[in-house]
Formats: structure tokens, sequence, C-alpha cells
């Protein structure tokens, strides 16, 4: 009986709707008749775009060869606002600040990494068992409790018996949400918010537990001067030479500033075909800010905070 | 005229006072010239015209004196004197100026001193220590940045990333002669093209061989597709989860004419979906160390 009313509102015949071009369905006070209303012009404009679809897909095969590439959609990545920072390989300045930063020295292999792991006080058990996870995918890590430390009483200590990084895993809620990460002879302290944590238990299809092999690292899309500084710190954490034996991968990938961390055990079926498995846990950080120096928070300086109303303004604009 | 009795018949025991906290055991005095804390008879700053507190404003203590001369003016009423810092000399000060003053007044002022420079002393040392800071967490802001980080991880497309970065460090030679595979780039350029064709040709077996089936499965019973439907529907949604698609509102909203037409279509990707999952399995755990 609805469908039989809503035949007046048309000019035209009833085969086939078309609505007077200053019809706006939401005119029509009637819900229920709106809804159909609305209903039926989505219903035409999906037809419409079929048929416009096919029409092009016609036109390309008729013109074989010669037809005009493809068009590429556009994506929050290919539309991303230029940044000024972003390092072009062969610049010259930026090649010599890498060549004589804090990180210098991993990279020119004078120093080892040795990564010490702890966390907030009082931690529960899905942060405690959060850092063993790490301690066994990151080579030469150690777990040790906070107990109450303070940590600018700690990084002395760290640096007197070697440590290169000081991690500090900090929880809230039980539960995992930020990491300080603190290069220490006096390198930078970064500061991330950690979410989406997922345990080796929760993983779907994992192997088995990774071995004491180094692993290899992949850093994805970090581009600009601070994704570049980011890189090598997530890089400074494991030892030079990954053990290619032990076939496994840690990556750390940057989209839209969030850096995803995953650990895989690879393995090659031929050329062209690589299988992964994921082991080891996963979890996203997001820079919050980074300081140079050693953890100060009141009287650090800080090369960069993330200021939330900077990237509001356009949402095509990222930082690392 | 002070009748001391008189008020505290009124206000201790009788009728109501607005600085009186009854619990079960004890009643407290909120009067903040109370030198105890308790409402008593001896410790009612009302109902004595004759009465001294230390009260703490800042880290100073002050000792605070009333008298029963100063009764009638109330803005005059308090007499303030400022203690030393030095405990022992603040305890002689708080001697001097009470000397001759009932001795309970006289014991409690300096209890309540010596209170008053113990929790002093320990806001002192706390500061000094380490101090949890609490951040407020927006609401909206954070479910933002939930989506935000959502959209971004599935744009990340990560397994595409890192098996391509892999097969580029492998093309490069990062990893020496651990695998053998010809390195011969005629070869590889062969092989892409024969395994083009041969995927290809794969896949376009796969599906005839799977369309000639489901064609049939379909042509006969239309009551079966349903209870396939049933129970399809579990291990296709389990798996399709996984694999983050967004086919099943479609799917399932879907009724009257569809049902058919989408089981099977979902069931035919379905069953791709399953036998691609399935090849990456068995082949690590065959070649784990």
């Amino acid at each position: 009986i609805m469908i039989e009313k809503t035949e007046p509102e048309h000019v035209d015949a009833p085969a086939e709707f078309s609505f007077p071009p200053t019809f706006s369905v939401s005119e029509i006070k009637n819900k229920q008749r709106r809804h159909l209303m609305f209903m039926k012009l989505k219903q035409e404009k999906r037809k419409q775009k079929v048929a416009i679809k096919k029409k092009k897909k016609k036109e390309r095969d008729a013109l074989g060869d010669k037809a005009p590439p493809k068009e590429v959609p556009k994506t929050i990545e290919n539309q991303r606002v230029y940044d000024e920072t972003t390092v072009n390989p062969e610049d010259e300045e930026v090649a010599f600040d890498e060549g004589t930063d804090e990180f210098s020295a991993y990279f020119n292999r004078l120093t080892n990494p040795k990564v010490l792991i702890t966390t907030s006080d009082r931690p529960r058990g899905r942060t405690v068992r959060f850092c063993n996870q790490l301690a066994t995918v990151i080579p030469d890590a150690h777990v040790y409790y906070r107990r109450g430390l303070a940590l600018k009483k700690v990084i002395p200590q760290c640096i007197a018996r070697g440590f290169t990084y000081l991690m500090v895993i900090n929880e809230d809620r039980k539960v995992p949400n930020g990491m300080v990460l603190c290069h220490l002879p006096d390198g930078p302290t970064a500061h991330f918010k950690v979410s989406s944590v997922r345990l080796r238990k929760e993983m779907k299809r994992r192997g088995k537990d990774p071995t004491e092999h180094s692993p290899e690292v992949i850093l994805n899309n970090f581009t600009t001067r601070l994704g570049h500084s980011m890189g090598r710190l997530f890089a400074a954490l494991f030892p030079h030479d990954p053990q290619f034996v032990g076939r496994q991968v840690a990556t750390f990938h940057n989209q839209r500033d969030f850096i995803f961390f995953r650990f895989h055990r690879y393995i090659f079926k031929n050329e062209k075909r690589v299988g992964i498995q994921e082991l080891g846990p996963r979890f996203t950080l997001k820079l919050r800010s980074l300081q140079k120096g050693t953890f100060d928070s009141k009287f650090g300086e800080y090369e960069w905070v993330l200021k939330r109303h900077e990237n509001d303004v356009c949402r095509r604009r990222f930082n690392l | 005229m002070q009748h001391d009795d008189v008020i505290w018949d009124v206000i201790g025991n009788r009728a109501f006072c607005s600085f009186k906290v009854k619990t079960k055991v004890q009643n407290f005095c909120r009067n903040e010239y109370n030198i105890t804390g308790l409402c008593n008879r001896s410790s009612c700053p009302l109902a004595n015209s004759q009465y001294a507190t230390i009260r703490e404003e800042k880290g100073q203590c002050f000792l605070y004196m009333k008298v029963i001369e100063r009764a009638a003016f109330p803005a005059r009423m308090w007499e303030k004197v400022k203690l030393s810092k030095n405990y022992e000399k603040a305890l002689e000060q708080i001697d001097q100026n009470l000397i001759y003053w009932p001795r309970f007044i006289r014991h409690k002022c300096k209890q309540r001193f010596t209170k008053i420079t113990q929790y002093l002393i320990r806001i002192r040392k706390l500061t000094l220590k380490r101090q949890r800071k609490l951040v407020p967490l927006s609401r909206k802001v954070e479910a933002r940045e939930k989506r935000k980080e959502e959209k971004a991880l599935i744009a990340a497309q990560l397994d595409n990333a890192i098996e391509k970065e892999l097969l580029e460090r492998l093309k490069q030679g990062t990893y020496g002669d651990i695998y053998n595979f010809p390195i011969h780039a005629f070869d590889k350029a062969l092989e892409h093209q024969d395994e083009e064709s041969e995927t290809d040709s794969e896949e376009e077996e796969e599906e005839d061989d799977e369309d000639v089936g489901k064609k049939e499965f379909v042509a006969e019973d239309e009551i079966e597709e349903s209870d396939l439907n049933h129970s399809h529907f579990d291990r296709v949604e389990e798996d399709e989860s996984e694999e983050e698609m967004e086919e099943e509102p479609e799917a399932s909203g879907s009724k009257g004419k569809m049902p058919l037409k989408g089981a099977v279509f979902r069931k035919k990707r379905a069953y791709v979906e399953i036998e691609y999952e399935q090849e990456m399995e068995p082949v690590p755990k065959s070649k784990a160390t």
C-alpha cells in the first residue's frame, strides 16, 4: 500500500522514476515515505554509477592498448602535504648530522646495544608479560623490576653497567599505554603512546617462540628529519649483524604518524614468494615527544613535542 | 557575660552545634580553632573563654590565644604569635606565652605543635621524591586517535610491505649465498613470466573447478543451500573477520532476492581464501629449526 501511495509524487510514469529538479527527499514529512524515497534515490544513484562504470570499461576495452592509463585514486598518503623537513637521500647536511649525532657510536660499530626494560611502579600481569616478551624479541635485553626507583637515579647506574638503552613501559589501568625510550650515554629520550598491544598468546596462527638469533630490522616510511632520527633510534636497539639463519625480522612501519611494530619469521618459497608468520608481540607507537639528553622531564630540552592542534588543522599533514 | 557552663550545656549536650560531627563512637569538632579536634567540655573553643591553639599556615606555625577580656571584641579576640622554626625554641615560646595557663591547654598545644612539625617534615621529604602526575585524557580525542590508528593500519598493508621488502633484500643480495635461487636476470624474467601465466591458469582452473562444483550444488537443492549457509557462516565469518573484510553486513542484510547469489558468491570467495591461508601454515612448520 505504501508503494502505491508514493506514485502520485512522480512526474513521469511509474515505470522509471525520475525526480523533478526542485525535489528534495528531506522535505517529505512522513518518515516512512521519506525513507522509501530515499532508498529509491540511492538505488537510482547506484544504477547510474554502475552504468558509468560499464561505459568506461567498454571504452577502455574498445581502445585496447591506446587507452589512457587508469586513474590513481587519491589517498591520504599521496595527498600528503609536502613537509619541508623531508630527507633527500643525497643531502649532505643530513649525512653530516647523522655522522656526528648520538647514534654515530652505534653506527660506527663502536658499541653493542644492551637494553634495560622496566615498568612504572607496581606493574600488573599484562605489562609484566609484555616486558618479558619484548625481552625475547630484542637480543641482549634485561628486565628489571622498578620498585619505586627514580629514573634519574637509575640512569647513571645503567651507564655504569654499560647499558645503551633504557626502556620504561608505563602502565595505566592494568594495560601498558606508554613507553619512554632513552638512549643512554647522553642520547635522546623519546616518549611514545603505546596502543593495541597484542601478546603472543593472543596472536592468531602464530608459530613457536622466537629464538635467540638476532633479527633483521625493517624500517618503513620514515621520511622526515624527525622520522629519520626515530628510525635510527629503533635501529640502534638491535645488533648490527642480523643472523640470517634465524629468519626473523622485526618491522617498524610508519603510517600516518603511527609506528606499527611486528615481529615475523619468514621463509622464501622461491624467488618471487615469501611466506611470513607472525610470532612475538605486536604494538603500535605514537611519538609524543623527543627530548635531547637523557630523561629529564622538567629541565630537559625538547626537540619536538606533539601538539594536537597543529595536526588538527590539516588532516594530510604528518610529522614522521 | 560569658557563661561557659551554660554555653556548653546548650551546644555540647542538648541543642545543636554546627561544628559537631557525630559518629557512632565519638564526637568530633570541626571548628578551626579546636586544639584536639574532639568535642569535649575542655576542648570546645566556644565553651572556654580562655583558650589557645596552634595553627599552621604555609609551613609557618602560629600560636593563637583567646582571653576573656577580649570576649566582647570578636575582631581582636584571637592573639596570634609567630613561632620560631626551631623546634626547641618554639616549645619555649609556647611555655612563655602560656605561663600560668591551665595544664591541659599547655600540654595539648605542645602535642599539636609536635604533630604539625612532623607532618611538615614529611611533606618536604615527599616533594623531593618522585611524584606521579595524572594527565587527563579526553574521551573524544582518544576515540579519534583510535579510529585514525585503525585506518592507518588498513592503509599500511603491513604484510605486503614486509614481503616486498624481504624480496627486495633477496634481490639485492643482502642474504649472500644462503638461498640457492638462480640469480640470472634472464632466468628470472622467464620465471616471472612463467609464474604469471602459471598462476593465472591455476587460478582459472581452480575457479572453473569450483564453478562447476558450485553450480551443480545450487541447481540441485535449495534447501541444502540454506543449511550450508548456516554451517559455513561461522567458518567464513571467522576467516573474513581476520581478513578485515566488510562483506558480512551486505550478505547478511540482503534478503529475498540475494541469498542464493550472495551465498554462492561468498562461498566461492571463502573457498579461495581458505586455500591460500592453509598454504602458508604447513611449510614453515616443516622447515622450522
